[in-house]
């Protein structure tokens, strides 16, 4: 049967194609489509009934028609050609070079729908990265084998972040740098540049695999390659023992085309029109992030996704929420107030913080100091728009300090160069120096014994 | 033997299918991946598989096991940890390395472990379902009770202490229908209620050691919790404080499309960490389901039902359950899902026309229950159930139809969670419809102020809620001194009561007792404080005193040393307000 080809397709709808009078397909089996002028595509099988296959088509239905095209099944499902070569190298939705360097020779074919890591497996993520950034390290820090999210918004500096991380990370003490596996999905080519000229410029591209499908590429592309790009990482990771970071760019693209499909399929709409099975969609990008109990590798994502009109509560980052270890939140008022990164803390949270930090991995009083800053920003912005609305003579002496409070952590601590790597120990000093203009009563999420030694508060000011 | 005819998904329909019953379970091609039947017409039937499909195609075969989805129970179940359908992972990771792969099998139970078993009841007893025949020391915590399995009748022929494996016959009964060996093990269809005799209302708290839980909104032991919030909001923490600290026999923790380092921490920390009763690991008393995200969507489904099964057979044997379910809403959408995949006219945001009916049995299942024996025995299960609201929004259905059948409502709010406020249990939208009926059980066993203080403490943090309105119209200055005592003292209950933090290790943990005496601190540190104010001292003065800081030091004062650290602050504060108050305390 493989070598069959048919030319029994019954109705073309979108990206779809219903091929009859065929032997039994598999399910998600890759079928190759050649049209009348030679050109082909790949498509996979969406559903399959005695003699009738529904077919995915990765790529344009343009010029396909119901007499002349021919369909051929392949027998297997999607698998991929991996190996250490991919390095440096730049490809297209489907794993074709695109950089004009030669294919990849040999290599190993994997499956590009993992199987699920056995929980039993899996080694509790531990090791703190340092990225550089403070709001990251010192507020939502990110640990080795996390899926880290940015949720961002058209216009904000998202991007930017990306590339700082990706050039500044490192874990404490080692020297091992991390291997940048890059999968972008219906970005424009001018983002595509962006990234491109800053791996070249920084020598990272040596390092990493770029896969990028533009917003001008088909985009049932989108659906097939952060899977590819997440198989290239676990032969990288699993098999090459390397660490590995993946971006993937822009996740709000990739879940437009899985509704595009949807709709084409005429399924039952979920929220928005998206389909009910977003959540367990996304689940099977997202948790192929983690480490492995006797593996020295590890896979750690920092998915990036524009919310739609700055809602968070929108299917795509919502979803994607409940399943990563946290997230990373731009705000448009603070890139407005000239802050880069302009991060805002409060929404924002790493899961894993707690296994990534204190004593032996960042400083003792890394938890305290952290829970207080938040404790005393939340409270500064309430201040600020109450004193909006009566004044800031109505505030009391200490509510005017919290105020101020705000405004310093945001020019400060939040607010950074693009090059600037700040180390932990200046992030969490700077946190204290931050804290020194509260009341030292005021401390109390920090241990007692964190203020004498870590604080900035003298003796005369604490009795008065 | 069946043929399939069609795939979609975890969808499979397949024709003649030998003796289909609905719900038998079927393996489903040569790779043998479990299925089940969930729609039956006279030439297909329909079904969910809970592997992976893909490869799978028309002409497969499909094969009836002829029985039911069902859970093996028995010794060896608490320190497991299954997914969905009870495959043990620890197992499936040895066959099949750090992926799971499909198709694959093994025993839940481990078939080579010896049991010492000891008989209770003797040959000649007249024995019927549910009594207690012998006993196997499961755990260090656990004695684990052998039953007579349901539908069986009779008298004991043989029974014989000793060690046996899961699968040996440790004895065996004479009925009407003839003589039925019995062994360690039993067997369950998961979705079906296991009976009891009857169920009694809910009369003693489940003591969680969480201080906005067991203080402003209890539950009863049997009783019902949704917890619903936004992500980030510390769903899964509280539900791991409760697993950790709440005083259960057994916890059957379920992670049902949760995600996997989740798991991994329970797996990590639990072996360690020490129940605050017993000194034991709290492993020792902890079964885990784990169908995480990635996991197939049908055993997702299922993996409610596993857990709720073991929970009633330990029940059954006089234990009180605690049964998280963390989170309700991805079962939910694997029944919209499944729901979807069937063609079925959707509901509300495309939930199955059901949802309400599903739900509501599953919280049925738990209770405080007289369990169906000859011997007069108690159990009980908790159902704490996570709810996933989309954009924390708890009009949508799951949360709905939750809150139509749970008793305690612990409303989780994202904004105390971005300033840190954990557990961000809003105390203004929960409540508990136990704390009535459990507050002559505080009264008595803890301290006869408690629901006077509770009230005190209560009523002050709804008058800050008013205040802080007023506040946010005319600015803090604006208010009288005594308003801002009224706020002083509410900020404390916030922060010094309130909050606490999991990851302390002194703080994670409070006993009642020390609950109680932290609350009438405050409350007490509250009354002077406005009695001082009403003889003109300035509440910028009391800000500035010392001894507030007895109060704030509480959360790390240990349970132990806590009664006398109370009697010395209490003087302290005492003395501090003489001066203030005009040189008598009014002590009502």
């Amino acid at each position: 049967m493989i070598n069959v080809n048919y030319r029994s397709i019954s109705q073309i709808n979108g990206p779809l194609l219903f091929v009859e009078g065929i032997e039994n397909a598999a399910y998600n089996e890759i079928v190759t489509i050649t049209m009348e002028n030679g050109e082909s595509r790949t498509g996979q099988v969406l559903e399959s009934r005695k003699g009738i296959a529904v077919v995915q088509v990765f790529g344009s239905t343009l010029g396909m028609d119901t007499s002349r095209t021919r369909v051929r099944f392949t027998g297997s499902t999607a698998r991929v050609a991996v190996s250490s070569d991919m390095l440096g190298r730049v490809f297209n939705g489907l794993a074709l070079p695109i950089d004009s360097g030669p294919g990849i020779i040999g290599g190993e074919k994997i499956e590009i729908v993992g199987d699920a890591i056995n929980p039993y497996s899996r080694e509790e993520p531990s090791e703190f990265i340092e990225t550089g950034i403070s709001t990251i390290d010192g507020m939502n820090t990110l640990v080795r084998g996390q899926k880290l999210p940015i949720f961002s918004g058209s216009g904000l500096p998202h991007n930017q972040l990306a590339a700082q991380i990706a050039r500044q990370a490192k874990v404490k003490g080692k020297d091992e740098g991390f291997a940048v596996i890059f999968g972008a999905m219906g970005i424009t080519s001018e983002e595509a540049n962006y990234f491109i000229n800053e791996f070249r410029s920084t020598g990272a591209i040596s390092r990493s695999v770029l896969f990028l499908n533009l917003s001008s590429d088909p985009s049932m592309e989108r659906i097939i390659l952060p899977r590819i790009a997440l198989s290239t990482a676990e032969y990288l990771a699993y098999t090459e023992n390397m660490h590995i970071l993946v971006i993937l760019t822009d996740m709000t693209n990739y879940c437009e085309a899985l509704r595009e499909i949807s709709s084409a399929r005429e399924e039952v709409p979920g929220r928005r029109g998206y389909p009910g099975y977003m959540y367990t969609d996304l689940s099977t990008i997202y948790e192929r992030a983690g480490k492995i109990k006797g593996k020295s590798g590890s896979i750690t994502q920092i998915p990036i996704l524009t919310m739609p009109g700055d809602d968070i509560t929108h299917p795509i980052p919502d979803l994607t929420g409940y399943i990563t270890e946290g997230q990373i939140v731009l705000s448009r008022d603070l890139l407005r107030g000239g802050i880069y990164p302009p991060v805002n803390v409060l929404p924002s949270l790493s899961r894993l913080m707690n296994q990534g930090i204190g004593k032996g991995r960042t400083r003792e009083d890394h938890r305290g100091v952290a829970d207080q800053i938040y404790s005393a920003y939340a409270n500064g912005r309430d201040l600020r728009s109450l004193s909006a609305i009566v004044g800031e003579e109505a505030l009391s002496k200490n509510d005017r300090t919290y105020l101020s409070f705000a405004t310093n952590y945001e020019k400060r601590y939040v607010n950074q160069a693009l090059d600037e790597d700040r180390s932990i120990e200046e992030t969490l000093d700077l946190g204290w120096e931050l804290l020194s203009v509260l009341p030292e009563s005021d401390m109390k999420r920090v241990k007692r014994e964190h203020v004498s030694k870590y604080g900035r508060w003298s003796k005369e000011d604490a009795l008065s | 033997m069946g043929t399939i005819v069609k795939v979609s998904g975890p969808v499979v329909v397949a024709t003649a299918v030998e003796n289909a019953k609905m719900y038998d379970v079927v393996r489903v091609s040569d790779l043998g991946l479990v299925g089940e039947i969930i729609k039956l017409s006279a030439s297909e039937a329909t079904i969910q598989v809970y592997e992976d499909t893909s490869g799978i195609r028309p002409g497969d075969k499909v094969e009836n096991t002829g029985r039911p989805l069902s859970v093996e129970l028995g010794p060896g179940l608490l320190k497991s940890i299954y997914d969905g359908i009870q495959r043990p992972l620890d197992v499936i990771r040895e066959k099949s390395g750090d992926f799971i792969r499909r198709g694959l099998t093994a025993p839940p139970l481990d078939t080579t472990r010896k049991w010492e078993f000891k008989a209770t009841a003797r040959t000649g007893d007249t024995v019927s379902t549910g009594d207690i025949i012998g006993e196997v020391q499961e755990t260090a915590l656990i004695n684990h009770k052998i039953m007579i399995p349901e539908g069986t009748q009779g008298k004991l022929e043989t029974l014989q202490s000793g060690t046996y494996t899961v699968e040996e016959e440790i004895g065996s009964v004479k009925t009407e229908k003839g003589s039925v060996k019995l062994y360690l093990r039993q067997y369950w269809p998961v979705r079906n209620i296991r009976p009891v005799n009857r169920k009694l209302p809910p009369s003693e708290p489940l003591v969680t050691g969480q201080r906005v839980i067991d203080t402003f909104f209890p539950v009863a032991k049997g009783g019902t919790v949704a917890v619903p919030g936004p992500f980030g909001s510390g769903k899964t923490v509280v539900q791991h404080q409760l697993s950790k600290w709440a005083d259960s026999d057994i916890v059957v923790y379920v992670g049902c499309g949760e995600r996997g380092n989740e798991m991994t921490e329970i797996l990590t920390t639990f072996p360690e960490l020490l129940d605050p009763r017993s000194g034991k690991p709290l492993m020792e008393r902890t079964v885990l389901i784990a169908n995480t995200s990635n996991m197939p969507v049908a055993a997702r489904e299922a993996s409610i039902y596993t857990g709720i099964s073991i929970a009633e057979y330990y029940r059954d044997m006089g234990y009180n359950i605690a049964l998280m379910a963390d989170s309700t809403s991805r079962w939910a959408e694997a029944l919209r899902e499944i729901s979807g995949r069937l063609e079925e006219m959707p509901g509300e945001e495309g939930y199955p026309a059901y949802l309400g009916r599903k739900v509501s049995e599953f919280y049925e299942r738990s209770g405080n229950a007289v369990i169906k024996s000859a011997e007069e025995r108690n159990g009980s299960i908790t159902i704490v159930g996570a709810v996933s609201p989309a954009g924390g929004d708890i009009s949508e259905p799951v949360s709905q139809n939750t809150l139509r059948v749970t008793r305690v409502f612990w409303a989780l709010d994202a904004s105390l969670a971005s300033r840190r406020h954990f557990p961000s249990i809003n105390w203004l939208n929960s409540y508990s419809l136990y704390r009535e009926g459990l507050s002559s059980w505080y009264n008595k066993s803890v301290s006869p102020e408690w629901s006077k203080t509770y009230a005190t403490a209560m009523g002050i943090l709804q008058k800050e809620a008013e205040l802080q309105e007023i506040v946010q119209l005319v600015g803090y200055d604006a208010l009288p001194e005594i308003e801002k005592a009224t706020l002083d003292t509410a900020r404390l209950i916030r922060e010094d009561f309130l909050q606490q933090s999991a990851f302390d290790d002194i703080d994670t943990y409070c006993s009642l007792a020390k609950q109680s005496m932290m609350l009438t601190m405050i409350t007490r540190f509250g009354e002077l404080q406005s009695q001082a104010v009403e003889k003109g001292t300035l509440m910028s003065q009391i800000q500035g005193m010392n001894v507030r800081e007895r109060i704030s030091r509480m959360k790390e004062i240990k349970d132990q040393d806590f009664g006398k650290y109370y009697e010395d602050s209490m003087n302290e504060i005492m003395e501090a307000f003489v001066p203030l108050t005009g040189g008598v305390v009014k002590n009502d």
